[in-house]
């Protein structure tokens, strides 16, 4: 006898399922679970990560992340105006900014900073030690992306927006500050904390520039951890740091995506 | 940046020999007309006749090509004219409503006031209130414009231009995005103004507002000024063929 579309789909359904689960279980019983559990997390190295991994890496690592953003985020602001600007010139230089430090690894960048910069000023440091170089060097690669998010949400703006302004007497600066640029914010707020998130992770390139103990975050206190005792576990651990600090954010977006629909 | 010189005995819109293209598309064609103060004036035409980039020409949201456009005396075609300070004098209503969504019916009403007037915030507040009761919307000061109704929308959208004090009003197609039902409250809070004595330049398609309110009606098509006068007049006795071709399909 001949399925109905909705029984065969169900069947269908069904058997994918079937499936999932054969793979799931036979994934898991072919793993060796104790060999790999004292590897990621080993009972004997584990407590001794702590409290050095919370107090020292994983607040270092929102420390960085959190400078690098709000200096990206201000650089980016700066730069996507620049981008739309009438003026020829910055829209060349910002153009040229985006592209190079979106076009070079965050890794290249954070070494050519670190090495190139007392070579081509001797004698000369950067402001606020290695926090300081961390949100700078961070920053001007969080700012190339964040300079193209925030140019595509204020062109998101409807530009009865702008001629309404412009309209009641609003000078061209004024009506960007009032009246776009707030609007455009609303939209990019999703994009731009998946921004923080990829800085978050992008934050571990610092191990480059040779950190001292109270310096570290999270992937270089991992990598000290693997050298020093062998195992893999202060990596594992690390990575579940991470994991604390992005699994909230991607929430914190799909709250906010889901209220933009809804005042739609 | 020249000072603006008001001359309220001067046509409060004065236009002459505007031209307009958009690329190569010629969408004014030496249009010479004008507006006496305190008088309304609405202009009607088929869609593309340019009666929409002829009323966005007089505060030069659109870039007039060639011609000159002068505002109770004052040029303002005139490239080193203060076109911020012209502007806060000229209200204009859109066809989209344009309300800013981020900010309260209050702020809506008062952030060009006291960004651009520099009035103080009691004084910006005090004015927005008068407007809103003079739209019948003194009870939604603190609404966003997502809640209210496009009808609404749309006299907050007038009266954030009244909050200006201007001279002068330019209303571009004014109820044509809202529900036929919603028509009439807009309508009525125009014809209130008009009979205050503000100088209003209406481009719609509602033929009942300008018989009835038009001191002067304009027929536009095909970037030109077919015919104009007396609304009784034009549109009861057209004279001209493309007047009466166009009537006939929307009376």
């Amino acid at each position: 006898m001949a399925m109905s579309p909705r029984k065969r789909a169900q069947v269908s359904r069904g058997v994918q399922y079937a499936i999932l689960a054969v793979v799931v279980v036979a994934i898991a019983f072919a793993a060796d679970w104790p060999t790999l559990k004292d590897t990621f997390i080993s009972p004997e190295i584990t407590p001794q990560l702590f409290p050095e991994i919370l107090t020292i890496a994983l607040k270092n690592t929102i420390f960085y992340t959190a400078g690098a953003f709000v200096f990206g985020l201000i650089l980016g602001l700066i730069l996507a105006l620049m981008r739309l600007s009438p003026v020829g010139p910055y829209r060349w230089i910002a153009t040229t900014f985006v592209e190079f430090f979106r076009g070079v690894p965050a890794l290249i960048v954070f070494i050519g900073f670190y090495y190139g910069l007392p070579i081509a000023f001797p004698g000369r440091q950067l402001p606020g030690g290695t926090f300081g170089t961390v949100t700078i060097a961070l920053g001007l690669v969080g700012a190339a992306y964040m300079a193209e998010t925030i140019r595509a949400g204020i062109q998101a703006v409807p530009k009865g927006q702008t001629e309404a302004a412009r309209s009641l007497g609003m000078k061209p600066g004024r009506a960007m500050v009032s009246i776009i640029i707030p609007q455009a914010f609303r939209i990019i707020l999703p994009p731009l904390t998946n921004e923080l998130i990829l800085l978050t992770k992008d934050s571990s390139l610092v191990y480059v520039i040779g950190l001292s103990l109270s310096g570290y975050e999270l992937t270089k206190f991992g990598r000290e951890g693997l050298s020093q005792y062998t195992s893999l576990t202060p990596l594992f651990i690390a990575a579940l740091c991470y994991l604390m600090i992005t699994v909230p954010l991607s929430i914190v977006v799909r709250r906010m995506e889901a209220q933009a629909d809804r005042a739609r | 940046m020249t000072e603006i010189h008001i001359d309220k005995d001067a046509p409060a819109i004065d236009v002459q020999e505007l031209h307009k293209y958009f690329g190569d598309n010629q969408v004014l064609t030496g249009i010479n007309f004008t507006v006496a103060p305190a008088s309304v004036v609405c202009v009607i035409g088929p869609s593309g006749s340019g009666k929409s980039t002829l009323l966005r020409c007089v505060n030069r949201l659109e870039e007039p090509t060639s011609g000159k456009i002068f505002v109770e005396g004052v040029e303002v075609t005139d490239p080193d004219v203060d076109l911020d300070a012209l502007r806060s004098r000229i209200g204009m209503v859109f066809q989209q409503f344009n309300l800013f969504p981020h900010l309260t019916v209050m702020d809506n009403l008062t952030i060009a006031q006291t960004k651009v007037k520099k009035r103080s915030k009691d004084e910006a507040v005090a004015i927005a209130r008068q407007t809103l009761e003079k739209v019948g919307l003194a009870d939604r000061e603190d609404a966003y414009p997502a809640h209210l109704s496009g009808g609404q929308q749309q006299r907050i959208a007038i009266a954030r231009a009244l909050s200006m004090t201007p001279d002068l009003m330019l209303f571009d197609e004014p109820t044509s995005a809202l529900d036929p039902e919603l028509v009439g409250d807009v309508l009525d809070v125009m014809k209130d103004l008009a009979s205050e004595g503000m100088t209003m330049m209406v481009v719609t398609h509602e033929m009942g507002f300008a018989r009835e309110v038009g001191d002067n009606l304009v027929f536009m098509d095909g970037g030109v000024i077919v015919e104009e006068g007396d609304p009784v007049e034009v549109l009861g006795n057209p004279q001209e063929e493309r007047t009466q071709a166009f009537l006939s399909k929307v009376l």
